[in-house]
């Protein structure tokens, strides 16, 4: 089959690179390796102040100008997106094995056992995260754990549906029957036939979930929930600098904004070319 | 010798059935408000090869799945050698299960996309505790007896054509010694020669091993070489 006869989205994925993949690797790949290598590239006393240089404009100085305490903003930011990006990860991390474990229990044990969780589910569901999120988080002390205890406990339901709903459309296949007849036990089937079937889509809803949860952390910190205030994240910095935008200087919660836009647009174009390539029909067409 | 009794099917099942054998006992199915199963019985005695054969929806599959202890009939029960089980699938201890075996239709849904042929293969003993080094022995020699070379082994079931996967399934099937094999369509898919070498493979497990057989199909050439005795499913 010649590549003109086939869809233009499998054209698309068929290329090594696309314009917009590429983009996204490049930012993405520029940004973290910036936040990483921040402390080593440019030590930051997160404490210190110097209120001779405050609000300067971006200059080749301080290439995204200066705040209301005179702190370098572009230093900052990279060392509030290692704050977010951690944050996102690890919560991301904890809500997919919250709610694996919930859709495994659910999509194999069945019955019973799979109502009683999915009511549960569908009762979490129905609160407004955001504000269950502020409610967890007022429950805890301030702190990192906190912030990412909040995001775990409430952005685990869409894993546990995921897990659940492919267990559920895996465990009647003939492939599983056959195992069953052949002697193999609950874990056995689990384990060896249905949870590695799995995993790629849990992996990837982790991955779709890593861009929500930083912009959670971003919101609960921007509402003074997160991160303590002299510690740099991206909320708190969007927080800080919304006083300084009615002074005129801008770029004490644009950049960091900026920063945060890029990082996770970059991280959704990707996941979302991953999801694609594991869309069965494009598979299928791209005889992968 | 065909037997076709509308509604009870098997003259040769419960009641006047010796108690060695596989046998469903007035089975019924429904799914959701259609019955496809209407109290059914069932027998297959050791050695002998049923045949079974109806018309499309009349509960064939239904049927074998209920005999291969996968679905729980809503009424009616599986007894083995005159042993009536109380469920089915983990319900069950996996001494029982294995007891009796299925031949798929599609051996391309009834196989793991994920594992090699000789797992596969080796995948029920593997499953039931045996030595990695002796199902990989097991394995390799019922694939040999299947027809697959050791090269097809290292293959995924894409890499395969229906046939060289069927012969796996074959194996697998036949990898614990059940005492019963029901063949569900298991040669539909499949062309003439890898067809008379599974038949081939099950007639002689049979003779070798005293197993019951079951075999479902719509080519009546094959059913009448094959069935020792032929039973009509009607339409529930």
């Amino acid at each position: 089959m010649t590549d003109l006869a086939l869809p233009a989205r499998v054209r698309r994925l068929r290329r090594p690179g696309s314009v917009g993949t590429t983009v996204a690797v490049v930012v993405l790949a520029g940004v973290v390796a910036a936040a990483l290598l921040a402390p080593i590239l440019w030590p930051l006393d997160q404490s210190a102040v110097d209120l001779s240089r405050t609000r300067l404009a971006p200059s080749p100085e301080h290439l995204a100008g200066t705040d209301d305490l005179g702190r370098d903003v572009a230093v900052r930011s990279l060392y509030g997106l290692r704050v977010s990006l951690l944050v996102g990860a690890v919560a991301a991390l904890v809500a997919a094995v919250i709610g694996g474990l919930v859709g495994a229990v659910a999509g194999s044990v069945g019955g019973w056992v799979d109502r009683a969780l999915m009511r549960v589910v569908d009762t979490v569901a129905a609160l407004p995260h955001l504000l269950l999120g502020i409610f967890i988080v007022a429950m805890l002390r301030p702190s990192l754990g906190a912030v990412i205890a909040s995001i775990a406990l409430t952005h685990w339901l869409s894993t546990a549906r995921i897990v659940r709903s492919e267990l559920l459309s895996l465990r009647n296949r003939p492939f599983v029957d056959a195992a069953i007849s052949g002697g193999a036990g609950r874990v056995r089937v689990l384990t060896r036939h249905l949870l590695p079937h799995v995993l790629p889509r849990l992996a990837l809803a982790t991955t779709l979930m890593v861009p929500h949860a930083v912009w959670h952390e971003t919101a609960l910190s921007f509402l003074g929930l997160g991160l303590p205030p002299h510690l740099a994240s991206i909320g708190n910095m969007i927080n800080d600098g919304q006083r300084s935008l009615l002074t005129g200087a801008w770029w004490a919660s644009i950049v960091p904004g900026l920063l945060l836009v890029a990082a996770t647009l970059a991280l959704a174009v990707l996941t979302g070319r991953w999801r694609d390539r594991l869309d069965p029909r494009v598979r299928a067409e791209l005889h992968l | 010798m065909t037997i076709t009794v509308p509604g009870a099917t098997d003259t040769a099942a419960p009641g006047g059935a010796p108690a060695g054998g596989l046998a469903a006992h007035q089975v019924s199915v429904a799914y959701g408000g259609q019955r496809v199963l209407d109290r059914v019985d069932l027998h297959i005695a050791p050695g002998e090869t049923v045949g079974l054969r109806g018309p499309s929806g009349s509960g064939k599959s239904t049927l074998a799945r209920v005999l291969a202890l996968l679905h729980a009939p809503d009424s009616g029960h599986v007894t083995i050698d005159g042993q009536p089980l109380g469920g089915v699938r983990h319900r069950l201890p996996a001494a029982l299960r294995t007891r009796v075996a299925v031949l798929f239709q599609s051996p391309r849904a009834a196989t793991d996309p994920r594992l090699s042929l000789a797992d596969i293969v080796a995948e029920p003993l593997r499953a039931t505790g045996t030595p990695r080094e002796q199902a990989a022995a097991r394995a390799a020699e019922l694939a040999d007896l299947a027809g697959l070379t050791p090269d097809l082994l290292t293959r995924r079931p894409h890499a395969v054509s229906d046939g060289q996967l069927q012969r796996a399934c074959l194996a697998r099937a036949l990898v614990h010694r059940p005492d019963y094999l029901l063949c569900d369509e298991a040669t539909a898919m499949l062309d003439a020669s890898t067809q008379a070498h599974v038949a081939a493979v099950i007639g002689d497990y049979q003779r070798r091993q005293g197993a019951g057989v079951l075999v479902i199909t719509h080519d009546p050439a094959l059913m009448a070489r094959w069935a020792t005795r032929v039973v009509d499913l009607p339409t529930a």
